[in-house]
């Protein structure tokens, strides 16, 4: 019964909000209006303060746009083929979609994360999982390019995903379906203690690359979302569960009938040291690690075969449970590392739990039984606070850096500010509409910047033109900077934001590179200069060495290709300046255009159906010769004996 | 006397910065290029102000058909310029030496700086000639023609000295750090002169 008349109450107070609401829009007036404008203005050619990174979500891809303004200043491709730029297409890049299941095209790009040093955001990689087919991905913050994939084994929705640990140790990957583990032919309905939750511990080197060091063979429940612990807690990662009912149908209803699910808190330090002394099972596993090598410019595929397990009951005192009430989703941690929240989904309140708390907890053995052998400690024994009808449907909860916390409430739609260690509402504003996460810059990191804020809202209706019944998704910036929050911008973003990282704008941008060296190029097929173009058959493929320049290809003519023929374009574009690519597309071509950096060399193939003269051209405009940079290719009939012939200017090798 | 051969000495040898320092530089601006593009121009050969700023200031000329910026190699000047400085600053010391433990007459060193305006006159006018030529001499199959009012070719030529807009471009041609120590050495020199003049007088 109290549940029902909290959420009675909830919405007794947000009609009186939304009354309140509608009073301050009418009364803005056009000086606010103005300083609104002024506040997210950045003048033309002048650059914004930081730099924010939101997961595409179904995209695939991650956008990268520029705060107070919300100018999107770049899509980087990362799970999805990207036909803009020809990753994925490319040979080069082709193999970063490999997976155990084959190439997989299309990926749902969740939770990006930026490397920390010291518990702040040091501006080196970016992370983020797949939630769909379980990978996860590292971005460089130099090139912006995707470098490195890893796939997650005996993972099934790859969602309490890919936060890092305070020093980049580990970025982590938890599974959010239950399955078995590892995967076999069984009746869905006996899922109940079959079933596993795996959650995968990824070791990140210096250089940034990745390699599972062990999975934790977590009872069936759905881990939702996660986050590291810092300060005195780090060491630790917390997870959100749900679906502790392990219901295997029907979970809207039958995975929503525990009053409490868990907050899993695994001390991962104590876990390392065990496997390194030599703890934990191998286990069989299949998974891919694509490696993107820039000075061969290649994709560097591997198959593993092996993975690491680790039963938690074999390292007393690594993993205990702590109950959250209402299937929670968001799982956050404060820039101190203290305090724990549990974004209750389906509650009007949130349950904060202290680090302190469940330290003294375990020491005592207060213990409310456990859970497939897991300790649960007691509800009250953990609880540092809790924020009482602060709105409806919690989902995450972001942080400032003066002790106070913002959540996001679906079902209210609304952002809501409140204070740490009070637990008292301070402030809250609609947000439009059914807000899901919000970010604030640094807010994942001990260090945030309590300027800005931005909610990513799942549902736009009217705030923009109308586009038909399809419409991308809406962001808003708010200013976080006084004692209540203002909405000073809403922009549309594209995909479905699940999440997003900001970090000041120099942390980055003196680091980001304007081309990439041609005399650190070691593609196999590149041509380094117009005298290195070539056409070298191999039975029925061709492979063409060929260069770009302002404004022509070398070679721009070329003979001796047969229907039934597999050329291989391996353009290089000889430019070493920054901002002047080159395109390449060839007619009929069933893959994409390629998009080649200065210094870069990618590669398309083309299988000519047709007898016949057949152009190309550059795709960018490139110069103000741009349109005569084309070419043709001769291609003969199959079984012809037309020789080889490429040349620039009349001036043909064979 | 001293002091006027101590100056004669500091002055000429000021003369070796240019071998570590350019003597002037190139800059082109245009819209595309906020960063604008620059040659810094040594005594032994033309460097990028960026590293690849020879090799795009290259590709932007051959629209309009003018030669490749030159290496060293392919002129005789940065071979012979070298040498004209070495000779002249060793001269310059061996004058101020001479003019510190003898009581040479100070048109040695009068000599010595008419010497060395004779001959930067003539390296400045080689370096206009090229620029002339390099501005002028254009490829026939040049992508892009165009002329002035009279219908003559336009003339591409940088300016020896300022500030000139070439179509797009805004070059900037003026002295760098190696031709101030130059000046500076010159002017030294000149003052040597003229005290020793003054010392020489009150002498007699």
């Amino acid at each position: 019964m109290k549940p029902i008349k909290n959420i009675i109450a909830a919405l007794v107070l947000m009609a009186s909000f939304t009354s309140c609401n509608q009073n301050k829009e009418g009364e803005k007036s056009g000086a606010m209006a103005s300083s609104a404008a002024e506040k997210v203005y950045v003048s033309p050619g002048e650059h914004d303060e930081y730099y924010a990174f939101l997961s595409g979500g179904y995209s695939g891809n991650i956008t990268v746009y520029g705060l107070p303004s919300g100018r999107m200043l770049k899509e980087i491709p990362v799970f999805s083929q990207f036909p803009t730029n020809g990753y994925g297409y490319s040979e080069e890049t082709k193999d970063m979609l490999k997976t155990s299941f084959g190439m997989v095209p299309w990926g749902d790009a969740h939770h990006p994360d930026i490397s920390q040093t010291n518990g702040e955001l040091d501006g080196r990689w970016i992370f983020i999982n797949e939630n769909n087919t379980p990978r996860i991905a590292r971005i460089s913050l130099e090139t912006f390019e995707t470098e490195e994939i890893i796939e997650i084994p005996h993972s099934a929705g790859n969602h309490s995903s890919s936060y890092v640990t305070e020093n980049t140790e580990y970025v982590v990957a938890g599974t959010r379906f239950s399955v078995p583990y590892p995967q076999k032919d069984m009746p869905i309905n006996e899922m109940k203690g079959n079933f596993k939750g795996p959650l995968t511990f990824i070791a990140v080197d210096d250089k940034g690359h990745m390699e599972i060091d062990f999975q934790l063979d977590m009872p069936g429940f759905n881990y939702d979302l996660s986050h590291p612990g810092r300060g005195d807690s780090h060491g630790w990662f917390f997870f959100t569960t749900y679906n502790t009912e392990e219901a295997h149908t029907m979970q809207e209803v039958n995975a929503s009938q525990n009053d409490k699910d868990f907050i899993a808190a695994v001390n991962w330090k104590k876990i390392s040291e065990y496997v390194e002394n030599g703890g934990g099972q191998k286990m069989e596993a299949e998974y891919v690690h694509n490696v993107f090598d820039h000075s061969t410019q290649t994709t560097v595929s591997t198959t593993k075969n092996e993975v690491l397990r680790v039963d938690p009951r074999q390292v007393p005192g690594a993993v205990f449970f702590m109950p959250t009430p209402k299937s929670p989703h968001g799982c956050d941690v404060d820039p101190s590392g203290e305090y724990i929240i549990g974004n209750g989904k389906l509650s009007s309140d949130l349950t904060v739990h202290s680090f302190s708390k469940m330290l003294k907890a375990i020491e005592n053995k207060e213990f409310d039984g456990e859970a497939y052998g897991i300790p649960i400690l007691s509800f009250e024994s953990t609880l540092a606070g809790i924020v009482k009808n602060a709105g409806l449907g919690p989902l995450h909860t972001e942080f400032d850096d003066k002790g106070n916390a913002y959540t996001t409430f679906f079902i209210s739609s609304e952002a809501v500010k409140w204070k740490l260690g009070t637990w008292e509402v301070l402030d809250r504003e609609p947000s439009y509409y059914s807000v899901g996460h919000l970010m604030i810059p640094g807010g994942n990191s001990r260090k945030p910047e309590g300027k800005y804020m931005i909610t990513l809202n799942k549902i736009t209706k009217d705030r923009y033109l109308p586009t038909g019944p399809e419409l991308e998704h809406s962001a808003q910036l708010f200013d976080i900077s006084g004692d209540k929050m203002e909405l000073l911008l809403d922009f549309p973003t594209h995909g479905e934001p699940h999440y997003a990282a900001a970090i000041k704008a120099d942390k980055i941008k003196e680091n980001s590179k304007k081309i990439y060296r041609l005399d650190e190029n070691k593609h196999k097929y590149a041509a380094l200069n117009e005298s290195e173009t070539k056409m070298v058959r191999d039975g029925n493929e061709v492979h063409v060495s060929m260069t770009t320049v302002r404004s022509h290809f070398a070679p721009d003519n070329l003979e001796g290709i047969h229907v039934g023929d597999k050329v291989y374009f391996h353009v290089t574009n000889l430019e070493q300046d920054f901002d002047v690519p080159h395109g390449f597309s060839v007619i009929g071509a069933n893959t994409s255009e390629l998009l080649i950096m200065p210094g870069q060399t990618k590669t398309i193939t083309w299988e000519p159906k047709k007898p016949g003269i057949w152009p190309f051209y550059c795709t960018d405009f490139c110069s103000a010769l741009h349109q005569e940079m084309q070419g043709y290719i001769r291609v003969s009939p199959k079984g012809s004996n037309t020789p080889m012939k490429w040349g620039l200017d009349d001036e043909y090798k064979s | 006397m001293k002091r006027s051969a101590i100056l004669m000495i500091i002055g000429s040898l000021l003369l070796l910065g240019l071998f570590y320092f350019p003597l002037w530089n190139i800059r082109l601006a245009a819209p595309q290029y906020p960063d604008p593009m620059g040659m810094d121009i040594f005594i032994s050969g033309i460097v990028g102000e960026e590293e690849f700023d020879i090799q795009n200031i290259d590709g932007v000329n051959h629209y309009i058909g003018m030669k490749k910026i030159p290496k060293p190699e392919e002129m005789w000047e940065f071979q012979v310029f070298p040498m004209v400085i070495a000779v002249m600053a060793a001269l310059g010391v061996l004058v101020g030496l001479l003019g510190f433990f003898k009581k040479i007459h100070p048109s040695w060193f009068l000599g010595w700086f008419i010497l060395m305006i004779i001959l930067g006159t003539l390296g400045m006018y080689d370096f206009n000639n090229w620029l002339l030529d390099y501005g002028t001499d254009l490829d026939p199959k040049a992508i892009i023609k165009l002329t002035d009012k009279e219908g003559n070719p336009i003339n591409y030529k940088p300016p020896l000295l300022g500030t000139q807009d070439i179509l797009n471009f805004t070059a900037h041609s003026y002295p760098r750090i190696g031709a101030y120590l130059m000046f500076v050495g010159m002017f030294l020199t000149l003052i040597a002169w003229w005290i020793r003049k003054k010392a020489f007088k009150n002498h007699r």
